[in-house]
């Protein structure tokens, strides 16, 4: 396709045979150069199209808007809204205030939600990863199993949950009240301080799969070579275990950690499906708490304006994680 | 690659090692398969017995539930609306991505490094940082153009693509990359032009990993809640919002609810685990890197 060069001559190109047979060669070539240099941005440009009208317009758009007093009123025509200065800004970090307060809150309810769940859910997929890193009887089944709630649809799973957690007729409380008489009486599941709990079980049984699956695959680049010459030397499944699987799925953990974390923290699904456009003041993720007040208070100003601030805030968690952890490798390393 | 895990062990393992692995595998198999459980039991009961105290064993088993989703909300109507934006989201990413990718993996030039690092942050942003301005544009280009994004299919549709394409244009350069360039040079001097090259050569080398990213990226699109709950109208719901309308009426029917997650989870569930092998594989190929 690129030799198809147009048809039109050359204008260095003179009108003698011999030198347009030369030109005839030339051009192709300049005609390739060029195809050459623009071909690459052509085959991005649609991604770079679609991920500029959804990502990167919207972000400089939501940075501009959280400077505007933008309500119900001016939905329409957002471009008449007045402006607010850094407003929205102090608004929202005015921790004595109620708005403040109730954001504050809702970053502490977060930061705990995410920490727990990504510190249970890499515990649970590297202990599967490693248990199963070895052929036995009935591996493949088990392995496939343990990647259903990764396949599952996360609201399926979500409503089946809120089900589970129901207090009259929930599976959780039929096995610790009836069954294991754990409680005293039937507690609530949905409200409350155990609204929080519950997420957070639902949260790892979400997410420890993805660790699982990328530990899986971080676990086949270790040279079985490793583990033959540490057997050689005597060293058992365990100490395997720790001298060499452990330090070698490092680059792995290093990703899979940020990843949960910032998955974790956007979280909106969970709270959402579990507890609807309310959720209980224990579970008020930043997510949730962000949509409410924009989409329930119609205040639009001030939502994007938290969303910056989130935004800042994960910048500044992934760039001081990315440093302190390669920093760390590389002093392994030597 | 090293594929040591398939061979058995390098040596004879300790009691202690085999009693973790069955008491925490059972442990784990158990705390995953429990939902699951729940799902399918719940969706067989009666009424009756999902409203009493939860049984593990059901008292007796009925299909009713699973005829009744379908006249208790429009559950067919949000399938259809689901089945079109997903499908056309996962086209539309899958062909940008291969494009992209090819770009990435074989050509190098200015920008490159910002764009990769560029596409693969927006993934890690919050969507509700987006959700705001994204439908705040789409009314607008809605007021000024006539043409409506916000509430119809093709807005969700745009916005779904772009969920999967970081990650697939990632997954599938790694894939790119394990194909021999030699490869597509020889198309090239075979009279392919280097688009040639791409859908002759380098795609169906990399069938596994696009066979991946596009069971990733329609898994993106079924599973969204968040944008779905703003972007669309009763006419275009698909089923992540739908599904919570057998949960806002008085009674709450959740055998047919059950039925229901059931329902929507078979297209995705069978398609993950069908397609298993090619999304491990393409997962790999990315990590490896």
């Amino acid at each position: 396709m690129t030799a198809t060069a147009p048809p039109r001559r050359a204008p260095e190109a003179g009108p003698s045979s011999g030198k347009s047979a030369a030109g005839g060669r030339l051009r192709p070539r300049i005609v390739e150069r060029l195809r050459q240099g623009g071909l690459p941005y052509l085959l991005l440009l649609p991604a770079i199209l679609a991920e500029l009208l959804i990502h990167i317009v919207p972000m400089f758009f939501g940075i501009l808007i959280s400077f505007k007093n933008l309500t119900l009123f001016y939905i329409h025509h957002w471009n008449t809204a007045p402006w607010a200065g850094f407003d929205n800004y102090k608004a929202a970090v005015k921790i004595h205030q109620p708005i403040g307060q109730a954001l504050l809150h809702s970053f502490w309810v977060t930061l705990s939600y995410t920490l727990l769940s990504v510190a249970l859910s890499w515990l649970l997929g590297t202990a599967a990863a490693i248990l199963l890193q070895d052929k036995f009887r009935g591996r493949g089944l088990i392995r496939t199993i343990f990647l259903v709630p990764y396949a599952l649809p996360a609201y399926a799973a979500l409503i089946t949950w809120t089900f589970m957690f129901q207090q009259d007729t929930g599976l959780v409380n039929h096995v610790l009240h009836d069954q294991l008489h754990v409680t005293s009486s039937k507690s609530f599941w949905l409200i409350g301080d155990n609204s929080f709990w519950a997420m957070v079980v639902v949260s790892v049984w979400k997410s420890w799969p993805f660790a699982f699956l990328a530990l899986m695959a971080g676990l086949q680049n270790i040279p079985r070579e490793l583990y033959e010459a540490a057997a050689m030397d005597g060293a058992g499944v365990w100490q395997q275990i720790r001298k060499i699987t452990m330090p070698s799925l490092r680059p792995v953990n290093q990703v899979i950690v940020l990843v949960l974390f910032l998955w974790t923290f956007n979280d909106f699904n969970t709270p959402f499906v579990m507890f609807g456009q309310n959720p209980p003041h224990q579970a008020d993720l930043i997510s949730i708490h962000i949509y409410q007040s924009s989409f329930i208070n119609w205040n639009f100003g001030s939502g994007s304006a938290m969303s910056v601030l989130l935004l800042l805030f994960l910048l500044v968690v992934t760039a001081v994680y990315l440093l302190v952890t390669s920093r760390g490798r590389s002093e392994n390393d030597v | 690659m090293s594929r040591f895990t398939d061979q058995p062990s390098p040596m004879a393992q300790p009691k202690s090692f085999l009693w973790t692995r069955r008491v925490v595998l059972t442990l784990l198999l158990a705390f995953v398969l429990v939902p699951v459980y729940v799902m399918l039991s719940s969706s067989l009961k009666s009424l009756q017995d999902v409203q009493g105290s939860f049984k593990w064993i059901p008292h007796s088993l009925t299909f009713k539930p699973y005829i009744d989703i379908w006249k208790t909300i429009p559950l067919a109507h949000y399938f259809v609306n689901s089945v079109i934006v997903c499908v056309s989201a996962t086209v539309f990413s899958v062909v940008l991505a291969i494009f992209a990718a090819y770009g990435v993996s074989r050509y190098r030039f200015m920008g490159r490094k910002v764009f990769t690092v560029t596409v693969l942050s927006t993934q890690m942003f919050p969507g509700i940082l987006f959700l705001l301005p994204l439908y705040l544009i789409f009314v607008n280009i809605g007021n000024s153009t006539g043409i409506t994004l916000n509430g119809s299919r093709l807005g969700l549709i745009i916005t779904y693509l772009t969920f999967s394409l970081p990650f697939s244009i990632w997954m599938l350069a790694g894939y790119f990359d394990s194909i021999p360039r030699d490869l597509d040079e020889a198309a090239k001097v075979d009279g392919c032009g280097a688009l040639g090259a791409l859908f002759r050569v380098v795609v169906p080398a990399a069938v596994p990993g696009i066979v991946a990213v596009s069971v990733y990226a329609f898994m993106t699109a079924w599973g969204e809640v968040l944008f779905a709950s703003v972007m669309t109208n009763e006419s275009t719901r698909t089923l992540a919002v739908g599904l919570r309308e057998y949960a806002t009426q008085n009674d709450v029917y959740w055998n047919q609810v059950m039925a229901a997650s059931i329902v929507v989870s078979i297209p995705v569930v069978a398609g993950f685990l069908l397609l298993q092998r090619y999304l491990v594989a393409g997962l790999t190929a990315g990590a490896v890197k």
